[in-house]
């Protein structure tokens, strides 16, 4: 393949494909806890510590790791301190996050690498041997730490007062959380920028949820769908002479839409749409009996109630009439 | 060491924000008691649980489970809990297995995976609730109450000696209550203590022993569960014997004349 004769795109691609495989087992942990937003204002932050790295001549990638994943220990601090200003804090952290970054990059002596746009959306072409090397370690280090707290992660993640009370390390899993965050933020700054990251981690989890069953099912499937789309990003954006972040995260959208598109189409069969009981029973708030409109069909030891072509099976609980979905095929 | 108390408070005051909900309390669970906290809506018989859980602060007094202050107790997964919580889903899809696999995991210290003695207990946990079909199934697609049971295997499958459950029958159908009732007599019998928090005891009736009734953030009454019908019915219930539940038990929703609700401080928590 053409694509892979240069040395800065099998470096490109190399990177790509760390990303796309270990963001959404990042991200996934993000989703389940309705907390989608937090790699973004993560990417906020690192910008800073990319500025500082620039300004003190050391490796950039360094102290954007540094400054991640301190901030991400801080925003899971202000998170576990208060409920109320928690909200004002984090976006103070986050807007501060990108307004020093953005200041002082300003401040770069002129003839350093201070282009904004590259680290803000990704500039995988410059992705040097060093800098995949830093990667492969950070990739390395979150696979570890996911593959060993993953079932941990998940329980605070899925019932974090659960995990409370029945005595799980929830601050530490957490902070540890945020720390994965932050890596993966660093490692995708190169290949889809620091603006863009949340959408690569997010992303692949929101379509695997769509069509798994169980959260290792889940799980796996948005590294799969990571890993594809970052790689066919990349190649495409080669082609394209697009940049890499926005035709990856753009190419994992389509995804996602073709897949809710077809997800909906599904439920609105009538199969699906029968085991939602409760937008069925909002629909006709009465109890079913002789003339109320729905025609009684027997079925076994009761009478099903046939309403809008499925049968509606009423039974006596405590708190009232409850009725089951029982099938669809009304015999006639 | 099995002959401290299962619970104990002493002039134990629970809130939050330094508000105290609970205040000044007393009580002691012997081990193998199976215990209704009773209690309208705002009592703070929520927030009593939630304390013994360490979930709401402790603002006074003593607290302690199992002979340990809260949050102190070594050996988590010895208190299991089920929370008063209508379904399951989180935002991804999660099966049966996964969701009660969780409740091993505080057994298991930090690093431990589950091996196959936690896998068998995690299959008789959601065997005893009677889902042992639905293992593999995602948990979404399962009626609120058999989510309930699946929050209920949760907590079994640390094998709890104390089991702190919240509003375990609201909402849940008749099928699920009975199924929960037999499960809960079971686990009682073999010697597990019980705590329910409940604002109607009836599908439990048979199961739970005693009663301590919560109100305003003191307990008015502790004693036989037949008797906390009388201590707190009389002056504060006045519906119409038509408007009886059906079920028997007892029941502290009922609309009321009084103002009992001067306490809606700490509603629903």
């Amino acid at each position: 393949m053409e694509v892979l004769q240069y040395g800065f795109m099998q470096r490109a691609l190399f990177a790509s494909l760390l990303v796309g495989l270990v963001a959404p087992a990042v991200g996934i942990f993000l989703v389940q806890r309705r907390l989608s937003l937090l790699g973004d204002g993560l990417g906020h932050i690192a910008l800073t510590g990319v500025a500082i790295g620039v300004l003190t001549s050391t490796a950039p990638v360094g102290a954007a790791l540094v400054a991640a994943v301190l901030g991400a220990v801080l925003i899971e601090l202000v998170r576990a301190r208060g409920r109320t200003s928690g909200d004002v804090a984090l976006a103070v952290l986050f807007y501060g996050g990108i307004a020093g970054g953005v200041v002082l990059l300003s401040l770069a002596p002129r003839g350093q690498a201070t282009n904004l746009e590259a680290y803000l959306f990704g500039a995988i072409t410059t992705t040097s041997g060093s800098d995949l090397a830093v990667f492969s370690v950070i990739a390395l280090t979150v696979v570890v730490v996911v593959g060993l707290l993953g079932q941990r992660l998940y329980a605070v993640s899925d019932d974090e007062e659960y995990a409370r009370a029945v005595g799980l390390p929830v601050l530490a899993l957490n902070v540890v959380l945020a720390a994965l965050v932050a890596s993966t933020v660093v490692l995708s700054m190169r290949v889809v920028g620091l603006l863009l990251i949340s959408a690569l981690m997010i992303v692949p989890s929101a379509v695997a949820q769509l069509v798994a069953r169980s959260f290792r099912q889940a799980l796996y499937l948005a590294c799969a769908i990571g890993l594809v789309v970052s790689v066919a990003g990349t190649t495409t954006s080669y082609y394209t002479g697009t940049p890499s972040g926005g035709t990856i995260v753009l190419l994992a959208i389509a995804l996602f839409l073709v897949v809710a598109a077809a997800v909906a189409l599904r439920e609105a069969t009538s199969r699906r749409r029968h085991h939602r009981r409760g937008d069925v029973h909002g629909a006709h708030p009465h109890e079913h009996g002789e003339g109320c409109g729905h025609r009684p069909v027997p079925h076994g030891d009761h009478v099903d109630y046939d309403h809008d072509g499925h049968l509606h099976a009423p039974h006596l609980t405590t708190s009232g009439v409850h009725y089951d979905e029982h099938g669809t095929e009304v015999p006639r | 060491m099995s002959d401290t108390p299962a619970v104990r408070l002493r002039d134990a005051s629970i809130g939050y924000d330094d508000v105290p909900i609970v205040t000044s309390v007393d009580l002691t669970v012997q081990r193998g008691e199976a215990v209704a906290v009773l209690g309208s809506n705002g009592s703070g018989k929520t927030t009593l649980a939630r304390g013994m859980l360490g979930l709401a602060p402790v603002l006074g007094g003593e607290v302690e489970l199992l002979g340990a202050p809260v949050g102190r107790l070594r050996d988590r997964g010895r208190v299991g809990y089920v929370p008063q919580r209508h379904t399951v889903s989180g935002a991804v899809p999660a099966t049966v297995r996964e969701v009660v696999s969780v409740g091993r995991l505080a057994r298991l210290g930090l690093f431990r995976r589950l091996r196959a003695a936690d896998r068998v207990a995690v299959g008789e946990a959601v065997a005893a609730v009677g889902l042992a079909d639905r293992m593999e199934e995602p948990v979404a697609s399962l009626s609120g109450g058999q989510q309930r049971r699946v929050l209920v295997a949760r907590a079994l499958a640390a094998q709890p000696e104390l089991l702190i459950m919240d509003e375990p029958t609201a909402g849940v159908d008749a099928a699920s209550q009975e199924a929960l009732a037999g499960v809960l007599a079971r686990i009682s019998a073999a010697g597990t203590t019980l705590l329910v928090v409940t604002h109607e005891t009836g599908p439990l009736t048979g199961v739970l022993t005693r009663a301590v009734v919560v109100d305003q953030g003191g307990v008015r009454y502790d004693g036989p569960l037949a008797g906390a019908e009388e201590a707190a019915g009389h002056g504060h219930h006045h519906c119409d014997p038509g408007e009886e539940p059906s079920s028997p038990g007892y029941r502290l929703d009922q609309p009321t004349v009084t103002s009992r609700s001067a306490r809606a401080l700490g509603g629903g928590r």
